[in-house]
């Protein structure tokens, strides 16, 4: 039994996953996969495209139960579960304000949100609707949504895809600020490397599909100080531990 | 709009007001083709009546008394409240019910193929078959006539709510259960918006057809109502009555029509007619 509070990680072990088609093919999406990402850091699961990242995510998430292996998630007060979806998905018949106070638990339904809101330039929409939203925007609330919940795990699955570069630099640094302010054990799905370099502590390398665990990354450089000249190094020391990773498969360094 | 009293010197400039009075007329003009098609109706009707007179063709005129005889005397306003409760009742038993079993025939696959017959055999039963077996089985009393509208607008609930319930959205269920709504949450803000359209598509077609159905369950078990006055007047050859009670519940259709089902639907749809 592990006190609560103290330096619980999210331990993963999945022994396997196999989706089964109707005709009865059935496809190896993982094996063996088992990392770890310690409490209060920011890490990236990276792969090749097709490998299994985001069906990691929705075992992690427990929207798969159809798995063998195990995994356990942070602890604190609450528990709770945080994620920012590929899409946004946020209710269309709702109002940005009522989207993220939806997901508070009951005794946070009264936070007062300008501050998160502020933070992630969203105190002019709060009355808007989705609909009313650009994808950037929409992506923000998602954002928004998760960090306001306070949550001991926070999940991100390519949270800046398809968005034109300016508008996702933007959103990556907003998401930087807003995790800084209040860390907490996070781990994003995605398939930029250079992304991975700017954000995490920690970068997953994964394999193609069955995915395993290739390699980890580890970047002790804080945040602040990833200048251009500092994230060139970095990438050049990535490309000397993997390989052929940052060309290819993995799309633009 | 902007109504100056006359002889107000007018600041702006009068292209701006050429512009809201052509707004103005575009605005109204649906309204104002709705009123000259009921009054070519009228005008046709009374032509028709006046140059072939018989007493099983009124005039609108002879209708209008009769519509203000009974109402002045109590009677219409009383049968018409009559009528309007069963509709109410029936109604609001046939959307209740047929809600819940179609959204569930439409979240469970196995169910939905055990009960599809069921569905199918229902929605095919005449209605007027259930009707005279409803008064058979339990009587000739309200509840059998409320029970037995209700059983022949249910099966065309249940079709349409299953559709809808298929068509959810698994991503919102996903993006719930992550956030752990209550299950009070999860119904008012993700399930029903999602079935706000076929739920108001399944009480617009509810509300026309029940309406007609319960004159015909007045007609043959009841002794007051919309339904039985027709009856009675369609004994004493009386036309005229006959006209005015339609046209009254009509009218009263109508009313609900504008006044309750449209704001509504108006209000549940709001988030959507404000495109980015």
């Amino acid at each position: 039994m592990q006190p609560v509070g103290a330096a619980a990680p999210l331990r993963v072990d999945i022994a396997e996953k196999t989706f089964r088609s109707s005709e009865g093919v059935s496809m190896t999406a993982l094996k063996d996969l088992a990392f770890e990402v310690r409490r209060d850091e920011f890490a990236c699961l990276v792969g090749p495209s097709g490998c299994g990242k985001t069906t990691t995510l929705r075992i992690l998430l427990g929207l798969d139960t159809d798995f063998t292996g195990s995994f356990q998630l942070p602890r604190n007060e609450g528990s709770r579960i945080a994620a920012v979806f590929q899409e946004p998905i946020l209710l269309p018949w709702r109002t940005v304000e009522q989207n993220v106070r939806l997901a508070l638990p009951k005794d946070m339904r009264d936070t007062d949100l300008t501050p998160l809101f502020d933070s992630l330039g969203l105190s002019q929409m709060r009355s808007l609707y989705p609909s009313e939203l650009s994808l950037g925007l929409a992506r923000r609330v998602a954002v928004a949504r998760a960090f306001a919940i306070e949550p001991a795990m926070l999940f991100l699955d390519e949270p800046f895809v398809s968005l034109d570069e300016q508008t996702a630099e933007r959103l990556r640094y907003l998401v930087l600020a807003v995790w800084s302010a209040r860390p907490t054990t996070a781990l994003m799905v995605t398939h930029n490397v250079r992304e991975a370099l700017m954000l995490s502590d920690r970068i997953i390398l994964l394999s193609a599909r069955p995915a395993h665990v290739q390699g980890y990354f580890d970047i002790r450089i804080p945040r602040e100080s990833r200048s251009p000249q500092v994230m060139s190094d970095l990438a050049r020391s990535f490309r000397q531990k993997f390989p052929g990773i940052m060309r290819g498969e993995l799309g633009q360094p | 709009m902007n109504l100056r009293q006359p002889g107000t010197p007018a600041p702006h400039d009068f292209q701006a007001n050429h512009a809201t009075a052509r707004s103005l007329l575009a605005s109204i003009t649906p309204a104002l083709t709705v009123i000259a098609s009921l009054v070519g109706l009228y005008l046709l009707w009374h032509v028709a009546a006046t140059v072939w007179p018989s007493r099983a063709f009124p005039t609108p005129h002879q209708v209008w008394t009769v519509l203000v005889k009974d109402t002045v005397n109590g009677e219409l306003p009383y049968n018409l409240a009559i009528t309007l409760a069963r509709v109410v009742a029936a109604f609001v038993l046939a959307m209740a019910i047929g809600s819940a079993v179609g959204i569930l025939l439409g979240m469970y696959r196995r169910a939905d193929r055990f009960f599809n017959a069921w569905v199918i055999l229902f929605l095919n039963i005449p209605a007027l078959v259930i009707i005279v077996l409803a008064y058979i089985w339990f009587g000739l009393n309200e509840v059998a006539a409320i029970g037995a509208v209700a059983v022949n607008k249910i099966p065309t609930v249940v079709v349409t709510m299953r559709e809808g319930a298929r068509a959810l959205d698994p991503r919102f269920g996903e993006m719930a259960s992550v956030y752990r709504f209550s299950t009070l949450d999860r119904l008012r803000h993700v399930l029903l918006p999602q079935l706000q359209p076929y739920f108001a598509a399944a009480a617009r077609s509810g509300i026309a057809l029940i309406w007609k159905i319960v004159l015909v369950v007045e007609l043959l078990g009841r002794s007051n109502g919309v339904g039985f006055q027709i009856h009675l007047y369609f004994q004493l050859f009386d036309v005229a009555a006959i006209l005015a009670y339609t046209l009254a519940f009509v009218a009263v259709m109508l009313l609900i029509e504008l006044l309750l089902v449209q704001p509504f639907e108006r209000y549940a749809t709001r988030w959507r007619r404000r495109p980015a």
